[in-house]
């Protein structure tokens, strides 16, 4: 990276802070392997959470070389971020991420869109992680329920999510939410935005940003959101069910 | 009007090393495309059908969203493969152009740092821009479709920082994207044309 374009990331980037040195060549051979030289980090509270399977593991349908950049430059530069606002704003790591986010209004205004953009962009990937295997299990007949009440089934939940992911122009997402009572509804967010900025919970997302899907399936985002399901780990999100109807799902 | 896709002005390997022709070839032939096929079929039947593209993207603009967007990106990728040229880029200026970017931004170093964060710093999908408003040369940023246009002002040079713009040549290093798109592919002639107009 050159000086100029790194004086701007430090100076000016809050969401793209402290991206990639390391040159594509040697991300494309990334493989299952871990990654060769991790970007330097500033150390502070909030971490990249470990990924749980290899950068190839969901292959063919999301491909070793997207998953570790995304992983490891787009989700790091989120963590970057944020410690580096937590240096001078230490409070925003000393509550769980679902408070300070339900309370965005809480933060002080000269960091709140920072905060917003990459509290929302880690929270968000912890969640995807997270609900993405290779042996992506069962959902339990408790979630089964909640799909055929709310969603009228798991074949009508999957073509809506998809197409409120198609719908989505340009970055964000689209969740699968959850309320304590169990209930389940499908909404799209822009950007790094989450429906835990609404005091909701989201039982399980996808990320449409082009970043997730590109180098795989270019301009076919709908190929990518109908691929997608083949990754999605039902076991997870059974226990996040469980635990949004406890009252104790985080992220 | 209807929209119709045009050619690219040069060939698709023409941009390379800085923009590869597999980048140009899904962003012109499939990316414009879908939003000239998309726009077309929003526009049937509107109160807009039969207006210029400039009077579609400003009367859309907060109140027919699907539209706004489709139009906006078609009028944003018309002017944003001429804003490109083989061997273009640098701080060679038509004069006087030159001129205005350095009695209202302070000359071309810093007119390229700005430039370069306004894309950057621009979260998501969006544009950067260099435009005239009020007489004045500014540098603005914009999400999705958005353009100067309906911020009151004329954009004279926009770089698309949408991910599929760069994410095959460049992947997350947009600011090393956006530095190349200023030293290397910038057309000048064409940005001092329209600031003539301006």
């Amino acid at each position: 990276m050159s000086p100029i374009s790194r004086r701007h990331l430090l100076g000016a980037a809050a969401g793209l802070a402290a991206i990639a040195t390391v040159p594509p060549r040697a991300l494309a051979q990334g493989g299952g392997a871990a990654p060769a030289a991790a970007p330097a980090a500033p150390t502070g509270p909030f971490k990249l959470p470990s990924l749980g399977y290899a950068y190839n593991a969901l292959e063919p349908h999301i491909d070793a070389r997207t998953m570790e950049i995304h992983y490891t430059r787009h989700h790091q530069a989120y963590v970057n971020s944020l410690n580096n606002f937590a240096k001078d704003n230490p409070q925003i790591a000393e509550k769980p991420m679902t408070e300070v986010l339900a309370n965005l209004n809480a933060v002080p205004e000269a960091i709140r869109t920072g905060v917003r953009n990459n509290m929302g962009g880690h929270a968000n990937h912890t969640m995807f992680w997270e609900i993405m295997s290779p042996s992506g299990g069962k959902p339990s007949s408790d979630v089964l329920t909640a799909i055929d009440r709310d969603l009228g089934g798991v074949d009508k939940m999957k073509s809506d999510v998809n197409a409120k992911g198609l719908g989505v122009f340009g970055s964000g997402w689209v969740f699968v939410t959850v309320d304590k009572d169990g209930k389940l509804a499908i909404e799209a967010r822009p950007n790094q935005d989450t429906p835990i900025m609404d005091g909701k919970r989201a039982l399980f997302g996808n990320d449409v940003w082009e970043h997730a899907y590109y180098l795989n399936y270019q301009n076919r985002r709908a190929d990518y959101l109908n691929a997608w399901w083949n990754t999605v780990n039902w076991t997870k999100i059974t226990e996040r069910y469980a635990a949004a109807k406890a009252g104790t799902l985080g992220v | 009007m209807t929209f119709t896709l045009p050619n690219l002005p040069y060939a698709y390997d023409a941009l390379q090393p800085y923009m590869s022709k597999e980048t140009l070839e899904y962003h012109h032939d499939k990316h414009h495309q879908a939003y000239v096929t998309n726009g077309n079929n929003l526009l049937k039947g509107t109160e807009f059908e039969g207006k210029s593209l400039e009077d579609i993207v400003k009367g859309s603009f907060g109140k027919n969203a699907a539209l706004f967007n489709n139009a906006g990106q078609h009028y944003n990728h018309l002017h944003f493969w001429k804003w490109m040229k083989p061997n273009g880029g640098g701080e060679k200026l038509p004069g006087k152009l030159e001129a205005k970017i350095k009695s209202d931004l302070g000359g071309y170093a810093k007119f390229k740092d700005d430039f370069i964060a306004a894309g950057v710093g621009q979260f998501g999908s969006g544009w950067c821009w260099l435009a005239v408003k009020g007489g004045k040369l500014e540098i603005m940023k914009s999400a999705n479709g958005e353009s100067p246009l309906v911020h009151g002002a004329t954009p004279i040079l926009g770089c698309d920082v949408w991910e599929h713009s760069y994410y095959i040549d460049y992947r997350n290093r947009r600011p090393d994207y956006l530095k190349a798109f200023v030293e290397n592919l910038v057309n000048w002639e064409y940005v001092d044309e329209l600031f003539s107009k301006a």
